[in-house]
């Protein structure tokens, strides 16, 4: 075995964006992104390159902008368990995360079905748990409405909490124990239907940059799903690599940091932002690429959406080739539902007009300058080289690729890129257990109760 | 056309392969499809997910998971039914129950224990909020209009804006029109409370009665009843199903079952007896119309099945009862029923 102790080892994992501006769907190589082939062949393509896990992010209602859905993305998505569980058949290792609401299902029933994924897939299940921040989703579920930010948070740890409760109430000899739970948010007691499953606990995810989900994540979470941690960067600040590596530091010292508080340790909990990566030949090459793209999924009209969901007016009359607007967005006022609003939105496009005075920028050319994941972008050697450093900074234990192609978007990287990080011994030359737990190097659960 | 289907419940079994192995078996058999039964009041696997697991190591047999409509929300209900259709590539059904103890809602804590007639009542509403959020996005909403850089034709988006007595659903669904257009509904209607909502609803109707007389009886009902809600009744086929235990050889049927026939027991009409007689009980019942087709609960499930497919179905395929390919890719196909038309196409959003 060729196990480099010394090296810190990257943890990778494949998105498949399925909605939203990510994707760029021109592209004749853009598939379909319902239909069970594109998943079926990103997961296995993520399971050749021996990543850790197959990530699925969700969305309960279209979004909907001036009235009527929004048109420019793509906006209808499989439901998520469904899929993985239908992936662990033609795959073996591949851990299998859904991104699942807390606020829109209860205790009982997603504990279930989350234990029946480890089951069904050998141990390999994962949970994202999100907080879901609009009304609108709300209008199609029983309890309605939505909840404040604080109550929110509040939900989904009683929530992760009594379905770790569940989960531990079968004994690992298969014998069930009534359970009885009652908190603020769940009043509930039976017998759980599904045996211990091989995981003990699913992984739990944890996706939300603010200050209450860094809590949230540092108390419950195994994995965190980062916005803007190694990379990404806040909307509205411009982007550096250097920038973003200090960016990236500070979101992991700062979440480590609040894991002793709950009596855990800094390995406990691993960090991983998702990024883009653009491969080409040569440094031009690929910036030469990476800027196609960019201005592939920033249309004119698409430049105009983003514009109107900050400043939350119709801009309809505005060219996307001309400037910004010289006034304020309007405060609180949703011109586009069912997206969660970051930040505020004043003080993006303060910055954003700022950026665009200073290098002479169209409304479009701002939204791509401004807009955007992190990219790591270059020949495969430097992008290898890169994620390594960020790893090696501590800015990052690994990264979540998100491919703007479906479904072969990552056939590139794990050709190109992942044979030299195992060259260098900062990824693995095989799967070295079957559970998700194993890839991510993260312990057994104790058994409560 | 004779319709055949097996369920392959295992109890206490919790790993995959297993129902794979039942599910291609029945697949071998040339079975309309499979169902797994599912409740939140014993031991199991959540069984759309299992069956989810399933769909790729097959290929034309239906699947058919049992989800409750009482503690579910129906919107994450129709959408996982709608997915099991895209990732079965067209070969998804649903079977509606309602869970009805106490027990069953205090796991969930947010309501009490209701009378049959009331569940039902709500199983059909949230057959119907299905069905609208299935139509919920017209077949061709996607499109690619590079120019516009458009995805979808927003007009081809619905709102659903449904209000039932104890939910509401906005919609439009996440999930675009599956395959099927609607996967199949099937509901037990055999009793009171639930025929009604099978009658008005379901695709398949399964009705547990030991003797054709009474399959008939009920079947005419539910075609009369299907036709006073406006349906084609010829768009609803109506099973008899069975306990099936062909573990005592070939001839074996128990004297003082009516020659053979079903006996009423607790769990249901148990048929005993050997495949052939099976075949023939089978021929019979289906060609005096009292019945579209058979669902058949194996008493032991790999032997009964097996029996099933390698004794029975070759018997009945042999009198040309019974198909001996599957002419179909969907579950719809199998049945013979059509893709259903969509309610709000044509319709401005
Ligand atoms: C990287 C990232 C990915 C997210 N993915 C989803 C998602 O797939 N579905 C969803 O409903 N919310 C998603 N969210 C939203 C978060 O769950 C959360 O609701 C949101 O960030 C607001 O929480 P906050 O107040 O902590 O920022 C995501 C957030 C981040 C940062």
């Amino acid at each position: 075995m060729t196990r480099q102790p010394k090296v810190k080892r990257i943890h990778l994992a494949a998105h498949f964006p399925g909605v939203g501006d990510t994707t760029v769907r021109a592209d004749p190589r853009s598939k379909p992104q319902i239909g069970f082939s594109s998943f079926e062949h990103l997961a296995r393509t993520a399971e050749r390159g021996l990543f850790d896990f197959f990530f699925l992010a969700e969305g309960l209602r279209p979004r909907e902008h001036k009235g009527p859905v929004q048109d420019l993305d793509v906006v209808g998505r499989p439901e998520y368990l469904t899929v993985l569980n239908a992936l662990a058949a033609v795959t073996e290792r591949l851990g299998l995360a859904a991104t699942v609401d807390a606020t829109f299902n209860e205790p009982y029933e997603l504990a279930r079905r989350l234990a029946t994924l480890d089951h069904l897939s050998g141990g390999r299940a994962a949970w994202n748990v999100v907080t879901s921040s609009d009304a609108l989703t709300g209008e199609n579920f029983r309890r309605g409405g939505f909840l404040d930010r604080a109550d929110r948070y509040t939900r989904a740890a009683e929530f992760v909490a009594t379905a770790r409760e569940l989960w531990d109430s079968w004994t690992p000899e298969g014998v069930s124990r009534p359970f009885a739970h009652r908190g603020p948010h769940f009043d509930i007691a039976g017998e759980f239907t599904v045996p211990r499953s091989p995981q003990g606990h699913p992984v739990v995810i944890q996706a939300g940059d603010s200050d209450e989900g860094r809590e949230f994540a540092a108390a419950t979470a195994d994995v965190v799903f980062s916005g803007w941690g190694a990379g990404g960067c806040p909307p509205g600040r411009h982007r550096t690599r250097q920038s973003s590596l200090e960016a990236g530091k500070a979101f992991y010292a700062d979440v480590k940091r609040r894991l002793a508080k709950y009596g855990r340790a800094h390995g406990d909990l691993k960090i991983l932002p998702g990024v883009s990566v653009v491969l080409g030949d040569t440094a031009a090459d690929a910036r030469e690429k990476a800027a196609e793209i960019r201005r592939q999924q920033t249309s004119p009209q698409t430049a105009l959406l983003t514009l109107e969901q900050i400043w939350g007016t119709d801009l309809s009359a505005y060219d996307p080739d001309g400037p910004l607007p010289d006034f304020d967005p309007v405060p609180e006022y949703g011109i586009t539902q069912g997206r969660t609003r970051r930040g505020d939105t004043v003080v993006i496009a303060e910055k954003w007009r700022a950026l665009a005075e200073e290098k002479g920028l169209s409304i479009r050319e701002t939204v791509i300058e401004a807009g955007g994941r992190q990219s790591f972008v270059g020949t495969p050697q430097a992008v290898a080289d890169e994620l390594d450093a960020f790893v090696r900074a501590d800015a990052a234990d690994g990264f979540i690729l998100v491919p703007h192609l479906t479904p072969d978007g990552l056939d590139e990287f794990v050709d190109r890129v992942v044979p030299l990080l195992q060259e260098r011994g900062a990824f693995r030359t095989e799967y070295e257990g079957s559970t998700l737990r194993s890839h991510l190097g993260l312990a057994a659960p104790e058994q409560k109760g | 056309m004779l319709h055949l289907s097996a369920a392959v419940d295992q109890p206490s079994v919790y790993d995959a392969a297993s129902y794979v192995d039942l599910a291609r078996l029945a697949e071998h058999g040339v079975l309309d499809f499979v169902t797994l039964d599912d409740t939140f009041a014993r031991p199991g696997l959540d069984a759309l997910s299992v069956l989810s697991r399933v769909a790729p190591a097959t290929h034309r047999v239906g699947l058919v998971p049992t989800v409750t409509t009482t503690h579910t929300e129906p919107f994450h209900v129709q959408a996982a039914v709608a997915t099991l259709d895209w990732v079965s590539r067209g070969r998804a059904g649903w079977r509606l129950d309602v869970s009805t103890t106490e027990g069953e809602a205090r796991l969930f804590g947010r309501r009490h224990a209701a009378p049959a007639e009331e569940l039902w009542r709500e199983a059909g509403e949230v057959a119907d909020v299905a069905a609208r959020l299935w139509d919920s996005w017209e077949d061709d909403a996607e499109i690619r209009d590079v120019p516009t850089g458009r995805f979808i034709d927003r007009d081809k988006l619905h709102h659903v804006d449904f209000e039932g007595s104890g939910f509401s659903v906005r919609g439009p669904s996440i999930v675009p029109r599956p395959p099927q257009g609607h996967p199949v509904r099937v509901v037990d209607a055999t009793e009171g409370p639930a025929r009604r909502t099978a009658a008005r609803y379901a695709d398949v109707a399964l009705v547990r009665v030991a003797n054709a007389a009474q399959a008939g009886a009920v079947r005419d009902q539910l075609r009369k009843d299907a036709a006073r809600f406006g349906r084609n009744p010829d768009g609803l086929r109506v099973f008899a199903s069975l306990l099936a235990d062909l573990g005592d050889g070939e001839h074996a049927a128990e004297p003082g079952h009516g020659g053979g026939g079903p006996r009423q027991t607790a769990q249901g009409p148990l048929y005993r007896g050997g495949p052939v007689d099976l075949a023939e009980l089978i021929a019979s019942w289906h060609g005096s119309g009292a019945v579209d087709g058979f669902h058949l609960t194996p008493a032991a499930p790999r032997r009964d099945l097996e029996r099933l497919v390698n004794g029975t179905v070759p018997l009945l395929q042999h009198r040309g009862l019974f198909r001996t390919f599957y002419p179909g890719s969907t579950l719809r196909d199998h049945l013979g029923l059509a893709r259903p038309a969509n309610q709000y196409a044509g319709e401005a959003s």
